[in-house]
């Protein structure tokens, strides 16, 4: 059975799709087959996080129109052996995908042996987004540690709660909380929501919390998700969030801000 | 940490105005989504009853749902004008 994960979160630009990118290869390095699916129809970008966006042929809605096979459409990652990315339709009509279209690819792919299928979501809680949390068996809400951020998240939990297939049924979809761009040092001079503000106000498990991190654009200008930075802060945390997301116990790091020696400062080396 | 710094976080702590703004919004919004779909459709209905008699704004009508344990309490409060105008229908006043 593949297990359907939604990466969302409301608000823009606060890492969805360098989320989704990092999980999928994370749980590809790992040894499972992944699948990840932009479902942000007409501004796709998940192509270009994963630098594949030279070898899009087909996308989502041609196969969900039966224009191409979902075979032609998937785009084989060249890093990681198990990951495959269905790049999302440039088309301007947003209700391309249809419920019994989303519903039919995502069979497929439990069929052809998938382990695991990452759904990117678009922002807001439109169609696009609907479609992307309908048929999650777990979610990961992306939120920044900003007020904006935390409510649209909550926005988000609640659909999941009351408009998910899950929901249909009388089951529940299993919530995981992503805190991104996190910044100890602001926290800890009480300018930022720290991780147990925004644990408590949304009343949702804590899968991990990326710490701000300059490596996120260094990985995204290359179009090699940051995960495969293996020394980089943000790398480390999402392979953990991956980890968990696994069942693993593992301990959260990057919540305390570092104390540099007078070396370090000296030799300012950012990771 | 100087003892002046310790003061200053304590006036400048911004992330603690975001928290509890935050739990009054999210608590606020969480109780009106919970609420079903008909509510609008209802409060609409039951004005349409009340201005049969009284000349009142929609806003002057307040249903609310609330769960408590096992059973669904519907609350509606009308807030009627100061003076009462008469009444259209004619009802005998």
């Amino acid at each position: 059975m593949a297990k359907i994960i939604v990466v969302t979160s409301g608000k823009g630009g606060v890492g969805k799709t360098t989320t989704s990118a990092a999980i999928s290869t994370g749980l590809a390095l790992r040894g499972h087959k992944t699948a990840v699916i932009d479902f942000d129809i007409g501004l796709r970008n998940l192509d270009l996080i994963m630098n594949c966006e030279r070898r899009v042929v087909y996308d989502f809605v041609n196969v969900i129109n039966g224009e191409a096979t979902l075979k032609q459409a998937l785009i084989k990652d060249k890093r990681s052996e198990n990951l495959f990315i269905l790049p999302a339709s440039q088309t301007r009509d947003k209700d391309a995908l249809s419920k019994e279209g989303v519903e039919q690819v995502l069979k497929e792919l439990a069929d052809m042996g998938f382990e695991y299928i990452i759904c990117d979501s678009p922002a807001g809680i439109e169609h696009g987004a609907f479609m992307a949390l309908y048929f999650a068996d777990e979610a990961v809400v992306v939120a920044n540690p900003e007020v904006s951020s935390v409510r649209d998240s909550d926005r988000i939990l609640g659909i999941l709660q009351s408009k998910s297939r899950k929901a249909e049924l009388g089951e529940n979809v299993v919530e995981h909380l992503l805190i991104t761009r996190y910044d100890p040092h602001r926290v800890a001079r009480g300018e930022m929501l720290g991780v147990a503000d925004v644990e408590e106000i949304l009343a949702t498990k804590l899968l991990g919390v990326i710490p701000e991190c300059q490596s996120v654009l260094k990985a995204s200008n290359q179009g090699v998700p940051v995960i495969h930075d293996p020394e980089s802060k943000a790398g480390k945390a999402y392979a953990d969030a991956v980890a968990r997301l696994l069942g693993e116990q593992v301990e959260h790091r990057f919540l305390m801000p570092e104390h540099k020696s007078l070396f370090q400062r000296l030799f300012r080396r950012s990771a | 940490m100087s003892l002046f710094d310790y003061f200053a976080r304590r006036k400048n702590n911004t992330a603690s105005i975001a928290k509890e703004r935050l739990q009054v919004i999210v608590a606020h919004e969480r109780r009106q989504h919970k609420q079903p779909d008909y509510l609008p459709a209802l409060q609409k209905d039951i004005m349409e009853v009340i201005k049969k008699y009284v000349d009142i704004d929609i806003d002057n009508i307040e249903v609310q749902l609330d769960n408590q344990g096992n059973c669904s309490v519907l609350e509606l409060n009308v807030t009627l004008p100061d003076k009462l105008p008469a009444a259209r229908t004619g009802s005998g006043r």
